[in-house]
């Protein structure tokens, strides 16, 4: 287990808790129950019982031979993406969802972007017999009709919000209304390892499965520690359940990869720590995308989990000390990632997954012959409409990636 | 100076001070600095100019819509401040109401500086608790400004303790486990935060969250220290056909207000 956060919740000068004291109580019962089940073998049994027969892990470490020849180095897959609902978040809300029964409560609520944190929550809801309603952006709700659909099948109840941009961050903001007025029977199911302590280190925790396997699977199969390991991050999850078992294994270099949209040069991203401003977001002190004032900007991704206006603070922890590096990747090059690897190893990446898939690529060409642990934390299906947009899809091939990659035609 | 004063001042005529609400910015700069001024002249101890903020979770939606329209509209960091200046100018108390971040972001320092230097008496923070507060205590005693912490029905006692003994100038009670918003009616759980709260500390207490009217005001009058009041005003101009008569509707719901605290 990570040192960090402090026991006030900070990794450095990062973290915190900026939330009303009218939460603050929910927040200390929170971080109690979760610190006592984690060193309870009952509570951590059973979440590695209902992983493992119920989710689908340990999830495979999948040796890229036909990609990593074409990149020059070896690239290594964790295969999140075969997880029950296809990707890594449902480690998160499993053992969140356990959480809120052994803290007593009945209902849960929970703020989703693409809908893939809706629906991995609306799932471990159904699975464990809670209530569940999932706050939903209206502008998501019609771009991700289907996910909609699924998280109604499940027994959820959706609320679409109407307030300010009708994105993610506005589904946040709905949900902590909520959980105000409703927090002595009610827990918040935060989606990613942002927000305020206890979130960041309990997500994280819940996550760092994902980074434990794959540290193992790679000792076994390779015989030796990867080179880098690599993640997209959007608030970043999936990044810091993979890192985590890496951040004292010097050795090992760590790479984010966050949503670059249209161009870091232009306004239309969602590369928060690219950015670099430090301020206050949904509880935490860390790198927020805003303008002069402190008012939060909205962020730009092809991505919809990817496109939040801030970052978890352990990665701006992380990235201020060195410790991890993040760049920035298109969405023209995530993209062309997901064509490559849709390709060249039949798997289809899910859009956020192609940031670091691109990104891996760009490590091996810096790096040629070194071990690359890419962490595939979902699955494409979900993003097939945005990649028959994208490359014109029906027709007769991928001519974009084509294009841009100069492979020849398969 | 403290905005302690209003409140002596209104337990001097044996009455609770009446605290009103509005966003800077809202329905435009101007149009808020008469709506405050037409607040204070209906009969507000002390007006609390919100700083418009993007994310403000512990808003309902009147407030939030006000705040969206005034960002809309373009009020910057910059228009709070002149606002503080023009509606201190009446000797009303002022104290700015604001999330974190805009205040984290123009500077802290900076900010408390030119807050005193526009006659603002200090800062409701609703997203920062005493805990996270160290660089704004510091500035805000620098500055000799007002700390306006909030406390909650759920605050434990020893949150409680902690709160009330980091707060100058008044303490924020809460009443309810929600966010702003006019309701039908008042809470049953305000009267006894309040109670505990007194046990700990001479400061005043005013409770929010809630009251929209004279009768209101005069049931939370009879508990609290101070009454305050925010969505409701909004609520005026967010209704009114133009600003003018939304400034009308302001001063005649500050009267009937004002009224009741003196009856509570």
């Amino acid at each position: 287990m990570s040192v960090l956060p402090d026991e006030t919740g900070h990794f450095g000068r990062f973290g915190g808790r900026f939330m009303p004291e009218a939460l603050i109580a929910a927040h200390d019962e929170l971080t109690q129950a979760w610190t006592e089940a984690m060193a309870d073998p009952a509570f951590t049994g059973e979440f590695e019982r209902m992983l493992r027969e119920y989710a689908g892990t340990p999830s495979l470490l999948y040796d890229a031979t036909k990609l990593s020849e074409l990149a020059g180095a070896r690239i290594m897959l964790k295969r999140e993406d075969l997880n029950h609902t296809g990707a890594h978040k449902i480690r998160n809300v499993l053992g969140q969802a356990l959480l809120t029964k052994r803290m007593g409560k009945s209902r849960v609520i929970a703020e989703t972007g693409a809908g893939q944190h809706g629906v991995a929550t609306a799932t471990a809801c159904a699975y464990l017999g809670l209530d569940c309603v999932i706050y939903m952006g209206e502008v998501d709700t019609q771009r991700q009709a289907l996910n909609v659909a699924r998280m109604h099948l499940l027994g959820a109840e959706v609320v679409a919000v109407k307030s300010g941009s009708r994105t993610l961050k506005d589904a946040i903001n709905e949900a902590l209304r909520d959980w105000v007025a409703s927090v002595d029977d009610t827990h918040y199911m935060l989606g990613t390892a942002a927000g305020s302590h206890p979130f960041p280190a309990m997500v994280r925790d819940f996550c760092r499965g994902i980074g434990d396997e794959a540290r193992a699977q790679c000792l076994e199969q390779t015989g030796a520690l990867p080179d880098a390991v690599a993640a997209c991050v959007g608030g970043g999850s999936n990044a810091i359940g993979m890192f985590a078992a890496f951040v004292d294994d010097p050795s090992v270099r760590l790479y984010g990869f966050e949503a670059g949209g249209d161009g870091v040069d232009t306004a239309r991203h969602a590369a928060t720590i690219y950015a670099h401003e430090v301020g206050v977001l949904h509880g935490a002190r860390t790198y927020v995308l805003q303008n002069e004032d402190g008012q939060t900007i909205e962020s730009h991704s092809i991505s919809a989990g990817l496109d939040y206006p801030g970052v978890g603070p352990e990665h701006a922890y992380l990235a201020e000390t060195g410790r991890a590096e993040y760049r920035p990747v298109t969405d023209a090059e995530a993209m062309d990632a997901l064509a490559l690897l849709s390709r060249t190893e039949g798997i289809i990446p899910a859009i956020e997954s192609a940031h670091a898939v691109s990104g891996a690529l760009t490590l091996a060409k810096e790096a040629p012959g070194s071990t690359i642990l890419v962490n595939l934390s979902g699955r494409g299906d979900k993003d097939m409409t945005t990649a028959i947009e994208w490359f014109g899809l029906g027709g007769t091939g991928i001519q974009r990636a084509d294009e841009s990659t100069g492979e020849p035609q398969a | 100076m403290s905005v302690r004063t209003a409140f002596d001042t209104a337990r001097a005529d044996g009455r609770a001070a009446l605290v009103g609400y509005l966003p800077a910015g809202f329905p435009d700069v101007a149009g808020s600095v008469d709506a405050m001024r037409a607040m204070v002249d209906g009969g507000c101890d002390v007006i609390e100019v919100g700083l418009p903020y993007s994310d403000p979770v512990m808003d309902g939606p009147t407030i939030q819509a006000a705040a969206q329209q005034a960002l809309e509209g373009g009020v910057r960091t910059t228009d709070v401040l002149r606002t503080v200046e023009a509606v201190a100018e009446t000797g009303a108390k002022v104290v700015v109401m604001t999330y974190w971040n805009p205040v984290e972001r123009y500077g802290v320092e900076r900010f408390a500086a030119e807050l005193a230097s526009a006659g603002g008496s200090g800062l409701i923070t609703p997203d920062l608790v005493p805990d996270e507060a160290a660089e704004w205590v510091a500035a805000a005693d620098a500055h000799d400004l007002d700390k306006i912490f909030l406390i909650a029905p759920s605050s434990t006692d020893r949150r409680l303790a902690m709160t009330v003994e980091a707060c100058r100038g008044f303490v924020y009670a809460t009443a309810v486990m929600g966010v702003t918003g006019a309701r039908e009616s008042t809470s049953d759980l305000a009267g006894p935060l309040v109670k505990r709260a007194r046990e700990l500390t001479d400061l005043p207490i005013a409770v929010g969250l809630g009251v929209s009217n004279g009768d209101q005001a005069a049931e939370v009058a009879g508990y609290a220290d101070g009454v305050i009041v925010g969505s409701a005003f909004v609520r005026r101009l967010l209704e009114a056909p133009d600003t003018a008569s939304g400034i009308v509707a302001v001063r005649a719901l500050a009267e009937d207000l004002a009224t009741g605290v003196r009856r509570g």
